[in-house]
């Protein structure tokens, strides 16, 4: 056990723990006034619920001992076992409680990232089922194949340091599918759909980019070398991300605008995820500015070519900057920084961008289908879209029965 | 009496207010408004989406005042908001029937 780990540790997971409550605020600046507390509910209900998922179920079969390198067992279920000691197979130097509290506020900002495409159309007691089943039928198994002792992409040699495939492309793509099954919202094309504060969006972006220093350096799980090297090459990202989308969109639309920059912090970010603790800081530069630029492209031009409806770029930004990420890592990653990584492409080992480009594969291909299957199951219980009068009225007040925003007084 | 109703640029509220203020004027009503006339809208973008905004912010102030003092408001308004670019204003002015104060209950002139 190790003092300055576990304080360092503890730290990180109220980082992370802080990136829920500000994707509330970034996601909730984005909609139209009518939904700004439905949309901030989606996080904070998660953040409840999936609090106590964990701790009874979630952790376990992410975590547990494994079974045919596809799930942990149920040894640890309620949190039995998982204690004060540490368990050296993930984290030698701090209690399993603490890596649990860690690991637990990753399973919970991942669906919530999924909430920004579905946002201002669908169905609080359909969204709740849909929260609860997905994160213990495609995130605790996913966690499981990558990051529990014995998952078969772990296995298989796949890198991924603080959640790329695991938070990133999950929520990402299975946001995509979300969307597709939920269908556009009323009146897109038609009515503004403009953001309806975006101040509030850049407050939430800048709690991301603060969490996100606990996400990627905490990742080292001690109070390390790694971590301040996964520390430096999540800021830098960042800022090269957050220059390009600027400066993209400037050459695109004719004007740099403060949510691009702070759309593009936020890709920086998911593409720096995978490699933060496997890759130089220049290299950093280099994947924070291809992902500010491919997120850009994405939300802006492939969006509208294909026409889905990802309300707040959920999938554009996740989805596609968290591929972009795991794909950087096979390219970039170098056993100088982190011995226990791997050489990417650059350094001479081509195999390593195969893996990635498989790993990336299998997380889509289980994550969009099981999404398509839980929603598609939801849907003969429950209706997974409200009303054309509710979506009219607002969720705010046709769900949730309050308003943002008092017209007087 | 007569009701003037000045629709302004926002920017210029405070100078108005403050030339009326010295005139006498002390009771007014502002509100700020959306609406179009020869001025165009504005272009956002967000995310790449471009949106045209043809409804553009301006505020408006109501002033009820006796009929003698109708011409000198109207010329402190004008100057006061003018600045020979589209999108100055319009002024309307209109016959009131009655005023009350409703502390008081005083009514027509005596209620201004």
């Amino acid at each position: 056990m190790d003092t300055g780990d576990t304080g360092f540790i503890m730290i990180s997971t109220a980082l992370v723990f802080l990136m829920t409550p500000g994707l509330a605020l970034f996601y909730g600046g984005m909609v139209r006034k009518k939904n700004v507390l439905s949309t901030l509910m989606h996080s904070w209900i998660i953040i409840g619920i999936i609090s106590l998922q964990w701790i009874l179920v979630g952790y376990t079969l992410a975590f547990g001992p494994d079974h045919n390198s596809l799930i942990g067992g149920l040894n640890w279920l309620g949190l039995n076992g998982v204690g004060m000691e540490p368990n050296p197979n993930y984290a030698a130097t701090i209690p399993a409680i603490v890596f649990m509290a860690f690991q637990m506020m990753f399973a919970v900002i991942t669906p919530a990232l999924i909430s920004g495409s579905i946002a201002e159309r669908m169905h609080f007691p359909a969204f709740i089922i849909f929260i609860l089943l997905w994160a213990t039928f495609v995130y605790d198994p996913l966690a499981h194949w990558i990051w529990g002792v014995g998952g078969f992409l772990r296995n298989l040699g796949a890198l991924d340091f603080a959640g790329g495939n695991v938070v990133h492309i999950s929520s990402g793509y299975s946001a995509l599918m979300a969307a597709l099954v939920l269908g556009k919202r009323n009146g897109l094309g038609k009515d503004s759909m403009a953001p309806h504060h975006v101040p509030m969006t850049v407050l939430g972006a800048g709690f991301l980019w603060f969490g996100w220093f606990g996400f990627n350096a905490g990742s080292a799980l001690g109070a390390n070398g790694i971590a301040g090297m996964a520390f430096v090459n999540t800021n830098t990202s960042a800022a090269a991300a957050a220059i390009a989308w600027v400066v993209v969109e400037r050459l695109h639309r004719g004007k740099p605008t403060m949510l691009g920059a702070a759309s593009g912090a936020v890709a920086g970010l998911v593409a720096i995820t995978p490699g933060a603790g496997f890759v130089t800081p220049l290299s950093s530069i280099f994947i924070g500015l291809v992902g500010g630029m491919v997120c850009y492209l994405a939300i802006s031009v492939i969006k509208a070519k294909f026409g889905y409806d990802d309300t707040l770029d959920a999938f554009g930004c996740h989805g596609i900057g968290g591929t972009w990420g795991a794909l950087a890592t096979g390219i970039f990653a170098t056993t100088t920084i982190n011995p226990a990584g791997a050489d990417g492409l650059l350094y001479g080992n081509a195999s390593l961008l195969g893996i990635q480009v498989m790993s990336v594969g299998i997380t889509v291909v289980f994550t969009v289908t099981s999404t398509f299957i839980i929603l598609k199951a939801i849907s003969m219980v429950v209706k997974l879209r409200v009303s054309e009068e509710q979506e009219s009225n607002g969720l705010d007040l046709s769900l949730h029965g309050e308003r943002a925003y008092s017209e007087f007084v | 009496m007569k009701k003037i109703e000045a629709i302004i640029r926002p920017g210029k509220l405070d100078s108005v207010k403050d030339a009326l203020g010295h005139q006498g004027v002390n009771g007014l009503t502002v509100t700020q408004v959306i609406g179009c006339g020869k001025q165009k809208g504005n272009t956002q973008i967000y995310r790449g989406v471009e949106y045209t905004v043809h409804l553009i912010t301006k505020v408006k102030i109501e002033i009820v005042v006796m009929d003698k003092y109708v011409e000198e408001v109207i010329q402190v308004i004008t100057k006061e908001a003018r600045t020979g670019e589209i999108g100055d204003g319009k002024i309307f002015v209109s016959a009131v029937e009655n005023a009350i104060t409703i502390r008081t209950g005083a009514t027509g002139e005596q209620a201004l």
